[in-house]
């Protein structure tokens, strides 16, 4: 199977001087194309009927579902627009809004620039600074189920750590993830020991891409290590910030497994998050046309809010996608 | 706090210690805790002040675990999962890489874009039709179920052609000359250069795969087709305050990609710097 597929002449040239191996004949470049797309559809195929499969149709499916009342067990009745209407009406639909907006401002700024903080510690040559690596890194590999329940127990109101931990400060103890007030914040910490790490090495390999040059010439000008910081690597990492802050945005408006695994959605309903809410009621209670629904308005405020960020930074003049 | 090291080594001790001694605890001492409690005896556990060393070493909470729960048939699901996830994903993801960074072909730009569009769209939208679909093909609630939709994916597909795109072309040209065929190549030459974007695909879908829980979460309702992380989330509503048990659950779900990590730590944050997740 020999595929032509360049047409550098220097390829061609020494093909034919390597002797009569294919004769030119009429209807060879339309045999040799032939050839070369199935090559080509035979290395990509597999992969992307899998992914086209299960990403592009589904969604247009979801699209039809959000249109109909269906719990999968009577017929569906097509309802048009009854069921975006209803979200908008829905006092569910818009605390886990409030829920979800709540966690994502808190988290999303804490996880940049704890994750930028870290990173420039990091990177410097210190003592044990494997050591340091490993522990901040480690947690980011706990899954979420792992994670949620380890969090139970250190957040235990009677028998945890952390109520330990205020005890021996000589404050009181909390109710943590059973108090409507704190448990969202709590779910913030936690989210913050399990996904840092990540932000911490993509800070880490941006640091090591920071021109040495730039670094030492505002030195030799005089800047502090302030100003160096502030004035000359915070801008070189922009682009990589407004990558992390895409993603963990994203991430935070899908919270779900860490509800699922600590809290589901309880003391009083404070901790349901947007996508917990669509589980419970696509899976829970059945309403399957009303889950797709709310999946399609967040997919398209998490869309918004994406362009949004990209826009914001293409304006300010950062490269970053 | 330049980052290049300066000339100051004099400064035996530095100030970012004050920042990262309490932080790396703070990270570690949870999930210390957690193995620690898992080998606690009943009488340790449910007590406040909480005991943080065990007074004497129990394996209770591991043989409670193993009795009561099908544990070893979930590690042994989650196991079968992870290893078709990746090796899947290796092949399918470097072969679709490939073609798309090199071979020309009819509607290969197209398929390319509909490929890197679906890295937008998020798994919520797609479960409530995945769920109909593999119910009416009859997987639902089996582990094919929860294995299909990780034998591709459009980040790996994106992340094998970005770094084909950068090798060189002249390699290859050669090979041809020497009448290797696309696949020949692809497999003796061009396979062996691309270990790091392998090895880099490999653990993030090792880690995706292992540690997902809401996909078999809506796909598996038998218990005997539980993943690790499945179970271990359900099986902590029956067994709420039995720490020691459910701590060895922990340990068990968390050991194998921990041990991974700490051997491969030093590839691992190499591995991460190379990739294009620098934006």
């Amino acid at each position: 199977m020999q595929v032509a597929v360049d047409s550098r002449p220097d390829v061609s040239r020494r093909r034919t001087a390597r002797g009569p191996r294919r004769r030119p004949s009429s209807n060879a470049p339309m045999r040799t194309r032939l050839t070369s797309h199935l090559t080509g559809w035979s290395f990509v195929l597999p992969a992307s009927v899998i992914v086209v499969g299960l990403s592009i149709f589904p969604a247009g499916w979801a699209f039809l579902i959000s249109r109909q009342k269906t719990d999968l067990i009577s017929p569906a009745q097509s309802v048009g627009w009854a069921n975006y209407r209803l979200m908008l009406d829905d006092p569910g639909v818009w605390a886990a809004v409030r829920h979800t907006l709540f966690f994502a401002t808190l988290y999303v700024p804490l996880s940049i620039v704890g994750g930028l903080l870290l990173a420039v510690a990091l990177n410097r040559p210190l003592r044990f600074q494997w050591f340091y690596r490993t522990c901040i890194f480690v947690p980011f590999v706990a899954s979420a189920a792992a994670t949620g329940i380890l969090a139970n127990f250190v957040f235990d109101p009677d028998f945890g750590l952390a109520n330990n931990a205020l005890r021996i400060l000589g404050l009181p103890k909390q109710g943590f993830l059973t108090d409507t007030n704190q448990a969202m914040l709590v779910l913030v910490l936690i989210s913050l020991w399990g996904s840092i790490g990540f932000n911490v090495v993509v800070y880490l390999a941006a640091l090591q891409d920071v021109s040495h040059d730039t670094v030492e010439a505002a030195i030799v000008d005089g800047a502090s290590g302030w100003q160096v910081f502030r004035y000359v690597i915070v801008p070189e990492l922009r682009p990589v910030t407004v990558f992390i802050a895409v993603w963990q945005a994203i991430e935070a408006m899908q919270l779900f497994d860490l509800v699922y695994t600590t809290t589901k959605g309880q003391p009083l309903d404070s901790t349901v998050t947007i996508v917990y809410y669509l589980y419970q009621q696509a899976f829970q209670f059945f309403h399957y046309g009303y889950g797709s629904a709310i999946a399609y308005g967040v997919f398209v405020v998490t869309m918004a809010i994406t362009a949004f960020m990209i826009w914001y930074s293409r304006r300010s003049g950062m490269e970053a996608f | 706090m330049a980052v290049v090291a300066p000339r100051r080594r004099w400064l035996p001790f530095s100030g970012w210690h004050l920042l990262l001694m309490p932080t790396a605890l703070l990270f570690a001492l949870p999930l210390v805790w957690m193995i620690l409690t898992s080998f606690m005896p009943d009488g340790d556990i449910n007590r406040f002040p909480p005991r943080f060393i065990p007074s004497r070493i129990s394996f209770t909470g591991y043989h409670d675990l193993f009795n009561d729960s099908d544990i070893a048939r979930w590690l042994i699901n989650s196991a079968i999962v992870s290893i078709v996830a990746v090796v899947s994903h290796l092949v399918l993801c470097s072969l679709a890489g490939y073609g798309f960074a090199r071979l020309r072909f009819a509607g290969r730009t197209l398929t390319f874009f509909l490929i890197v569009a679906t890295i937008m769209v998020p798994i919520q939208l797609l479960m409530i039709p995945t769920f109909i679909m593999f119910s009416r093909i009859g997987v639902i609630d089996t582990l094919p179920a929860v294995i299909i939709p990780w034998l591709a994916s459009a980040f790996g597909t994106f992340l094998m052609r970005q770094f084909f795109l950068a090798l060189p072309v002249e390699l290859e040209d050669a090979a041809r000359l020497d009448g290797c065929n696309r696949l020949q190549l692809f497999v003796r030459i061009v396979l062996p250069l691309a270990r790091p974007a392998l090895a880099t695909l490999a653990i993030f879908t090792l880690l995706g795969a292992w540690n997902d829980l809401i996909w078999p979460l809506i796909a598996i309702n038998n218990d005997k087709w539980y993943t690790v992380q499945l179970g271990l989330a359900n099986f902590q509503g029956m067994r709420r305050t039995e720490w020691s048990l459910l701590m060895a659950g922990n340990v068990m779900a968390t050991l194998p990609l921990l041990v991974g990590f700490v051997i491969a730590q030093r590839h691992f944050v190499a591995t991460m710097t190379f990739t294009g997740l620098k934006g």
